[in-house]
């Protein structure tokens, strides 16, 4: 759940972001990408994180962190409280995936996801080899991963309609964080390791 | 314990013979407040840090007397050079607050209308007068605004009135197991320790010093009542258990358990020292303390006033002050989208857990006060 690994999704955030924002990050890990949006977009920035590691690691970076578990929803935040309200590579260690997502679009205007696609070509390859997916963006062992939901680009946008949420912008990035693209929705699912969502609420 | 302790130290005292004018509607004519200070304050008077005392705390925060190398401050183990209140870096002040019973104008000292001690003749204190003589200590001392202000239980009550009484005077907030006001329980609590003390025969209606006497019994069986709920049931469970002192049941109403034992020395020590007036003004400062009760208790209108960084901290054992009390302070403060964190901490000594010196809790603590900026 730490920010340690790959960071692509980081930029394509970043992008998303405006100066003066206000932007909650879900599982905040070391606030790292808080300090680069306020560093670097000007926002103004607050974290949840459930570790007390991360929480004085986010502390030390000089980020605001809220220790919390996500799994108990967000009742400390008001409606509408904030301009975005980031997820990042979170989601899949998240139980109450509805939830989690209705509460994002209540305390923000918008909600950005990330998540690693299990129906990225070289994890279903894994699958086919006989073993369960370690990757740039899976970086556990089936034993000791933090993942609870196992879902693909596909299965979170059916979930998207299915809760009436507005997929505003999508962008899809392989295991190096280069931009894919793709004629279909089947190839780009095939051919992803990370999806960004942002998303709103219907009108 | 990392760090070390800042050594010999020694109380001053300041008089202020400007009148203050209390919440109550009481004035004290003159007064004073004695403090201790550690570290150097900065030429830019930048490095100041308040540390509030709870219900039985005083100045004495941290350090020993030079005669006296047993008789060490009650925060010791977070003050000191290389500590999270690191005495390099900043200047630390701890007062006793008005009311009090280790040198500040209080119930044990004399009025000077009669020459005898002030008894129940001195006015009820609320935590915004405490502030208020706080902010007249930092006039003194030159300090325009804190760096921080800290306390924990009652003391983060003084940290978080200061946020909105002196926005201007404060840069950062510590509140340590503490709560945006007292709950029922809460003050049922204080109410059976009050009525302990306000019935003892040795009471006088609060003049007892011209007696000769102090109402020991009912401050005794008033600490003993507190120190439970400063205690979780876990923390009680393990250090005491059903233990026996002799072994069997002996069928009396003698200290059998230990933590009967226990409570009663607690209770003998502290109402060896203590004044009990001093213990029913801070009870009821504990009690009245509500900032968000003049915004119709909507406390996102009354922290709206504030411009400070906070800096907010519960223990999950505490179950006077629980975790849920240090939310409505975050909430409170995310709703105005106000710079705050918020740590809870896993410590099993219950409220009495922010005295305690915890390498992860000091670590929040020394993370946050690092960062700031003098």
């Amino acid at each position: 759940m730490m920010h340690t690994l790959g960071r692509a999704d980081f930029d394509v955030i970043a992008g998303w972001v405006e100066p003066g924002h206000r932007v909650l990050d879900l599982g905040c890990g070391d606030g790292s990408l808080l300090k680069r949006l306020i560093e670097t977009r000007g926002v103004q920035g607050w974290g949840v994180e459930i570790e007390g590691a991360n929480v004085i690691a986010a502390i030390r970076n000089g980020v605001n962190v809220i220790q919390s578990n996500l799994e108990n929803g967000l009742a400390d935040f008001a409606d509408d409280a904030f301009d975005h309200v980031v997820l990042s590579r979170t989601l899949q260690t998240v139980r109450h995936t509805e939830g989690i997502l209705r509460e994002m679009l209540r305390v923000g205007r918008e909600a950005v996801v990330s998540f690693p696609n299990f129906a990225y070509w070289k994890n279903l390859r894994s699958v086919l080899d006989g073993r369960m997916p370690v990757s740039e963006d899976l970086p556990y062992q089936w034993y000791d991963s933090p993942n609870v939901r196992f879902f693909t680009l596909l299965d979170f946008e059916a979930l998207c309609v299915q809760m009436g949420l507005i997929i505003r912008e999508r962008r899809v990035l392989d295991e190096k964080g280069n931009p894919v693209e793709a004629d279909d929705e089947r190839a780009l699912n095939f051919l992803g390791s990370l999806a960004v969502f942002r998303l709103t609420r219907s009108r | 314990m990392s760090g070390q302790s800042v050594g010999a130290v020694h109380s001053q005292c300041a008089h202020f013979s400007e009148p203050l004018r209390l919440r109550s509607g009481g004035v004290l004519p003159a007064y004073d407040l004695v403090y201790e200070t550690y570290g150097t304050l900065n030429a830019a008077k930048s490095n100041a840090i308040l540390v509030c005392h709870a219900l039985s705390g005083h100045h004495h925060v941290a350090g020993h007397y030079a005669d006296q190398p047993d008789n060490i401050g009650w925060w010791d183990n977070i003050i000191g050079p290389g500590r999270p209140l690191d005495t390099d870096r900043f200047f630390i002040v701890g007062l006793n607050n008005l009311g009090g019973c280790h040198g500040s104008t209080g119930p044990s000292t004399p009025n000077p209308a009669t020459g005898k001690p002030w008894g129940a003749d001195f006015p009820i204190v609320a935590v915004s007068d405490w502030v208020e003589a706080q902010a007249r200590l930092a006039d003194r001392l030159g300090i325009d605004a804190w760096a921080a202000v800290i306390g924990g239980s009652l003391g983060g009550m003084q940290a978080l009135r200061w946020s909105i009484s002196f926005p201007e005077r404060i840069r950062h907030a510590l509140i340590v197991a503490s709560a945006p006001r007292l709950s029922a329980q809460n003050i049922a609590f204080n109410d059976v320790a009050r009525q302990a003390i306000l019935t003892d025969p040795d009471f006088h209606g609060g003049h007892y010093y011209e007696h000769g006497v102090r109402p020991v019994r009912g401050l005794r069986l008033a600490r003993m009542l507190g120190h439970i709920t400063y205690l979780s049931d876990d923390q009680m469970g393990e250090k005491f258990g059903r233990e026996l002192r002799n072994g069997s049941f002996s069928f009396d109403y003698d200290v059998e358990f230990e933590i009967e034992s226990y409570l009663r020395y607690q209770g003998d020590k502290f109402a060896g020292h203590f004044d009990a007036n001093t213990y029913l003004l801070m009870t009821k400062a504990l009690d009245y303390f509500d900032p968000a009760r003049l915004d119709g208790g909507d406390l996102k209108t009354t922290m709206a006033r504030t411009t400070a960084g906070f800096l907010v901290v519960s223990f999950t054992t505490d179950w006077r002050f629980t975790p849920a009390r240090s939310r409505e302070i975050v909430a409170a403060l995310l709703a105005n989208g106000r710079n705050v964190s918020y740590a809870e901490i896993d410590l099993n000594f219950g409220h009495d857990s922010f005295l305690m010196p915890d390498p992860h809790y000091h670590g929040v603590i020394d993370a946050y006060l690092r960062n700031i900026v003098l």
